[in-house]
C-alpha cells in the first residue's frame, strides 16, 4: 500500500479539495500557491484543448490548464464562479482550473489508498490515490502526471 | 562533486581573476609593455593559486603551478632571461594552468595528460647550478599559509576600532582660564593611538608675538575604541573655548599614516612650532573594489525591475485614461517617475554586464593550442576587451566563438609557406573585436588569409544536395551556404575544427541569443565574421501588433518594412498562397494569425499591414498582422520554464494593462504547425532559463 504512494515527501496530512465534473480531488495544502477568480487567459497558439492560456500572476506568465477537460470530463466553459488554482512542483508554477474549491481536509496519509488499477480513463493515470471522506471519497491529483505531456499509464 | 562549498567556489572564483592576472602579465611580458611589477604580479598569481589549490588537495594543480613558479622565481630573481622560448613556455604553461584549474573545478582531469611533458619544457629552464637551490627554497613555497583575500586590503584594525580627525583650534582664552592643550592631547593618547600635527600658519611674526597668546592649532588622527562621545568628553571644560571638530574617518579617506608608537609624535610643547608630521597621501591606488553578489539576488532583482517598469507603464495609462488636467503636476511627477524606473532598469542590468575581456583570453589560448596542432604561425589581437555585455550572453558565446576561433585558424589562415608566397606575412592574423552600437554588441573575428573559396563551398553544396546543380548564387548567398545545417568544406575532417558541428552549429547559438551573423568575404584577402547581438537579455525593443484579436509583440529588429498593401501589390499563387510585389521583388505572405492557428483562413491582404521580415534559410518575406499600434520597449517574460516552446512564439510579456502578449519569433513562425499537435514538454523546464524567465 505503501510503496504504492511514489512521492511520500509530497503527502503531508492537509488537503484542499475541489470539485471537478462533480467529482471531489484534493492537492496537498503545500503544493498550492494561491487560489483566485478566473479571469480570462491569453491565448496559446499550437496548444492542446485543456490548455485555456497564461495569465499573468504578479508578474509571472503562468499557463492555465482546464483541468476537467485534462482529466476527460469535456471541456469547462469558464465563467465568474469558476477558480484558478495556482499550484507549484519545484520552479514550475501552473494554474488549474476547477468548478470549485470546496474545503481543507485533514487527512492521514495512512488512511490515502493508493491508484486503483481499473480501466484506461484518462483520469486514472493523473491520480496518485484517493482517500475516503465521510460518505464520499476524493482523489489525490498527481500534479507531475498534470504536468507532462504524456499520460502516466504510458510511461509505465 | 562534493556538496555545495561556498570556500571552493571562492577559490575558483579568485582563481579566474588570477588567471586573469596571469594572463594579462603575460600579454605585457609579450607585448614588451611590462614593468619590474610584472614578473612579480605573475608570480604571486601562480603562488596563490598553488596555496589555495593547496587547501583543497588539488595536488595536481600544486604540483604544476610549483614547478611553473620557480622558474617565474628564477626569472624575477634574474637567474634566467627573458626570451621569445621562455615566454612561449611561459604562456603554454598559463594555458595548462588554466586547464588545470577548469579540471578543478568541474572534477575531471582531463589536462593531466599534457603536464608531462609542460613540466619537461618548464625544467629545461631550471639549469643544474640553480636546481639545488631551488630545491632548498622548496620548503618556502610548500609552507605558505593560505589566504582567500590575496586582493583585498589587509585589515589590521582590532575589530572596533576607528580613527577619528579632530580638529582642536584653542581661542585666546583657553590659556588665560588656566586650560593645558598638552594634557588634553595626553588625555586623548589615553584612548588610543593618536598622531598630531600643529598647525602653525597663524604664528604671526615673532617681534609682534603676544606670549601670553596661543596661535597654534591641532590637527589630530585618533584610533581608538571609543566612541566619539568620550573624545568630546575629553574636551569638555574647554568647549567653550575652542573651535572643535571631530570626524569619524572612513578607511579610504584616512590621511594619516598613524604610527603605532603614539608617544614618538606626541610632541605638544606649545612652543613648538614645527610640523610634527607631514600629511601622507596613501601611496598605493585602491584596488577597484567588488562585491561578489549571488547571480540569483541579481537575477531576483532583474526581475522585480521588470515588474516595476510594467507597473510604471500601466499607472502611466490609468492616468492616461483618467484624464487629469496637466495643471496638476501629476503628469510631470510621472515622466519623472517614468525617467528614474529606467535609470534602476539601467543600473541592474549594468550589474549583470561583465566585460569580455575574459572570454577573448580565453580565445588566445584557443588560438595558442590551435596553432600548435595546425602547425601554422597565428597572431590574435584583440580590440574592445573592455566593452560589457549581460552575463548569460558571454556564457553562451563562449562555444561559438571557440568554434569560430578554431575555424578561423584551422581554415581561414593559410600555412606559412602559402602566405609568403603570396607576399604575405608568414604569421597570420585573427583579429578579435567587440563594439557596441545602438544598442547592440558587435563581435567580429577577421583573418588575413586566403578568403572563403566559393568555388569549392558551390561545389561542396551542390555534391551535397543543399542547392541544385544549375543555381547561380551571388557571392553572399554562397557565403551563406555555410551556415546551412550538414555543410562542412574540410575534405579531411581535422582534429580541431572538424568535431562533427558545423557553422549552422553556431549560428544556430547565436539565433538562439536574439543575435545575427554575417560573413564578408575578399579572396586572397581574409574573410570576417561577424555576431550583432543584443546587449541584454531582458528586454527588447517591439512592435505591438494585432492578430485575430489578441495583442502581440514583434521584435523591432527583425522588421525591416511596414507595408500597407494595395491590390496591384499582391499575387495570388493558387487559392491560398499570395506574393507581395516590392521593389521588383516578390516575396511569400505568411498570415500570422493562422500560422498560428488563430484563424483558419487568411483575410483579405489589402486591409491588412504587412511587415517585411529577413529570417534565416527563407530570405525575405511578409507577415500580415491585422493592426499596428505602437513601439515600445518590454520586458520578456520567457515561456520555457512554465510551459514550453511554441513555434512561432519566442517569450511572452506583460502590457501596460496587466494582459499577456506574446512576443512573435518570425523564424519560426513560418514552419506551420498543426493546431492541437504542439502539446507543451513541461516536464523538463530548462535549467538555465533566462534571467527574465518568470519565477
Amino acid at each position: 500500500m505503501q510503496q504504492a504512494l511514489e512521492q511520500p515527501d509530497v503527502i503531508g496530512s492537509e488537503f484542499v479539495s475541489f470539485f471537478v465534473g462533480d467529482q471531489s480531488f484534493c492537492l496537498e495544502i503545500s503544493q498550492i500557491r494561491e487560489i483566485r477568480r478566473w479571469s480570462p487567459a491569453t491565448v496559446l497558439p499550437h496548444a492542446p484543448d485543456y490548455v485555456l492560456g497564461v495569465i499573468n500572476l504578479r508578474g509571472s506568465v503562468i499557463p492555465v490548464f482546464d483541468l476537467s477537460a485534462r482529466l476527460g470530463f469535456g471541456k469547462l466553459t469558464p465563467d465568474e464562479r469558476n477558480v484558478i488554482i495556482i499550484a507549484a512542483i519545484g520552479d514550475q508554477m501552473i494554474g488549474m482550473l476547477v468548478d470549485s474549491v470546496s474545503e481543507i481536509l485533514s487527512l492521514d496519509p495512512d488512511a490515502i489508498q493508493p491508484r486503483p488499477n481499473i480501466g484506461d480513463e484518462e483520469v486514472i493515470s493523473y491520480i496518485q490515490g484517493f482517500a475516503s471522506v465521510d460518505d464520499d471519497i476524493t482523489r489525490l491529483i498527481d500534479l507531475e502526471a498534470i504536468l507532462s505531456p504524456s499520460s502516466k499509464l504510458v510511461a509505465e | 562533486m562534493s556538496a555545495p562549498n561556498t570556500i571552493r567556489d571562492t577559490f575558483f572564483e579568485e582563481c579566474d581573476e588570477l588567471l586573469e592576472a596571469l594572463t594579462d602579465g603575460l600579454s605585457e611580458l609579450e607585448d614588451g609593455t611590462a614593468t619590474d611589477d610584472t614578473v612579480h604580479a605573475i608570480f604571486r598569481a601562480v603562488h596563490s593559486i598553488k596555496g589555495g589549490a593547496g587547501a583543497f588537495s588539488m595536488d595536481a594543480i600544486v604540483a604544476f603551478a610549483h614547478a611553473f613558479e620557480t622558474v617565474l622565481d628564477l626569472l624575477r630573481e634574474g637567474k634566467i632571461v627573458l626570451d621569445s622560448g621562455l615566454l612561449a613556455v611561459l604562456q603554454h604553461s598559463s594555458d595548462h594552468l588554466n586547464n588545470l584549474v577548469e579540471d578543478g573545478r568541474s572534477g575531471t582531469n582531463r589536462a593531466d595528460s599534457g603536464t608531462t611533458s609542460i613540466l619537461a619544457s618548464l625544467e629545461t629552464y631550471l639549469g643544474d647550478t640553480v636546481k639545488a637551490g631551488i630545491d632548498d627554497q622548496s620548503d618556502d613555497f610548500g609552507f605558505e599559509a593560505i589566504t582567500f583575500s590575496l586582493d583585498e586590503p589587509i585589515v589590521t584594525e582590532e575589530p572596533g576600532r576607528t580613527t577619528f580627525e579632530i580638529e582642536f583650534t584653542p581661542t585666546a582664552d583657553l590659556l588665560k582660564n588656566g586650560h593645558e592643550p598638552e594634557l588634553l592631547l595626553d588625555a586623548l593618547a589615553d584612548l588610543g593611538t593618536v598622531s598630531v600635527r600643529v598647525e602653525t600658519a597663524s604664528v604671526p611674526d615673532l617681534r609682534k608675538l603676544d606670549w601670553q597668546n596661543l596661535y597654534l592649532s591641532w590637527h589630530l588622527a585618533l584610533e581608538t575604541t571609543a566612541d566619539e562621545d568620550q573624545i568630546r568628553e575629553v574636551f569638555e571644560f574647554v568647549e567653550d573655548l575652542c573651535d572643535l571638530d571631530i570626524a569619524e574617518l572612513t578607511k579610504e579617506s584616512a590621511v594619516f599614516d598613524i604610527p603605532t608608537d603614539a608617544d614618538a609624535d606626541l610632541e605638544t610643547d606649545d612652543t613648538d612650532t614645527l610640523p610634527v608630521q607631514e600629511t601622507k597621501p596613501r601611496a598605493a591606488a585602491p584596488a577597484k573594489k567588488t562585491l561578489r553578489v549571488d547571480l540569483d539576488r541579481v537575477d531576483r532583482l532583474v526581475n522585480v525591475v521588470g515588474e516595476l517598469i510594467i507597473n510604471q507603464a500601466r499607472i502611466s495609462q490609468l492616468i492616461d485614461e483618467a484624464e487629469i488636467s496637466s495643471s496638476s503636476g501629476l503628469p510631470s511627477e510621472l515622466e519623472a517617475y517614468q525617467n528614474l524606473a529606467r535609470e534602476i532598469q539601467e543600473g541592474v542590468m549594468s550589474i549583470r554586464a561583465q566585460p569580455i575581456k575574459p572570454l577573448f583570453q580565453r580565445m588566445s589560448r584557443v588560438v595558442r593550442e590551435t596553432m600548435m596542432a595546425s602547425n601554422k604561425k597565428v597572431r590574435l589581437l584583440t580590440d574592445g576587451e573592455g566593452t560589457e555585455i549581460d552575463k548569460t550572453v558571454i556564457e553562451r558565446i563562449a562555444d561559438p566563438l571557440t568554434h569560430m576561433i578554431r575555424n578561423a585558424v584551422d581554415h581561414g589562415i593559410e600555412p606559412s609557406e602559402k602566405r609568403v608566397a603570396a607576399g604575405k606575412d608568414a604569421t597570420g592574423n585573427i583579429r578579435l573585436t567587440a563594439t557596441h552600437r545602438s544598442g547592440h554588441v558587435i563581435i567580429s573575428i577577421s583573418d588575413d588569409g586566403a578568403g572563403l573559396n566559393r568555388a569549392k563551398i558551390l561545389e561542396t553544396a551542390m555534391s551535397k544536395g543543399l542547392v541544385p546543380q544549375d543555381a547561380e548564387l551571388s557571392n553572399s548567398e554562397i557565403d551563406n551556404l555555410l551556415f546551412l545545417p550538414g555543410f562542412s568544406t574540410a575534405v579531411e575532417v581535422s582534429d580541431l575544427s572538424g568535431r562533427g558541428v558545423g557553422m549552422d552549429v553556431v549560428k544556430n547559438a547565436i539565433t538562439s541569443l536574439g543575435g545575427r551573423m554575417s560573413i564578408t568575404s575578399a579572396p586572397g584577402k581574409g574573410s570576417t565574421f561577424s555576431i550583432v547581438l543584443p546587449l541584454t537579455l531582458a528586454v527588447l525593443d517591439g512592435m505591438i501588433v494585432q492578430v485575430a484579436d489578441q495583442t502581440m509583440v514583434i521584435p523591432i529588429s527583425s522588421v525591416l518594412e511596414t507595408i500597407r498593401p494595395t491590390v496591384r501589390d499582391l499575387d495570388a499563387i493558387g487559392t491560398k498562397n499570395w506574393m507581395l510585389r516590392i521593389r521588383g521583388l516578390n516575396v511569400p505572405i505568411f498570415d500570422v494569425a493562422t500560422q498560428l492557428g488563430l484563424r483558419a483562413q487568411p483575410i483579405d491582404y489589402k486591409d491588412q499591414v504587412l511587415l517585411l521580415v529577413e529570417a534565416e534559410g527563407l530570405g525575405q518575406f511578409a507577415l500580415a498582422v491585422d493592426d499596428l499600434s505602437d513601439q515600445r520597449q518590454v520586458v520578456i517574460k520567457g515561456l520555457d520554464g512554465n510551459y514550453g516552446a511554441i513555434p512561432g512564439i519566442s517569450a511572452a510579456t506583460i502590457l501596460g494593462d496587466g494582459k499577456i502578449a506574446l512576443i512573435l519569433d518570425p523564424d519560426t513562425l513560418t514552419m506551420s504547425a498543426k493546431p492541437g499537435v504542439h502539446s507543451p514538454h513541461m516536464t523538463t523546464p530548462k535549467g538555465e532559463a533566462l534571467h527574465a524567465a518568470s519565477a
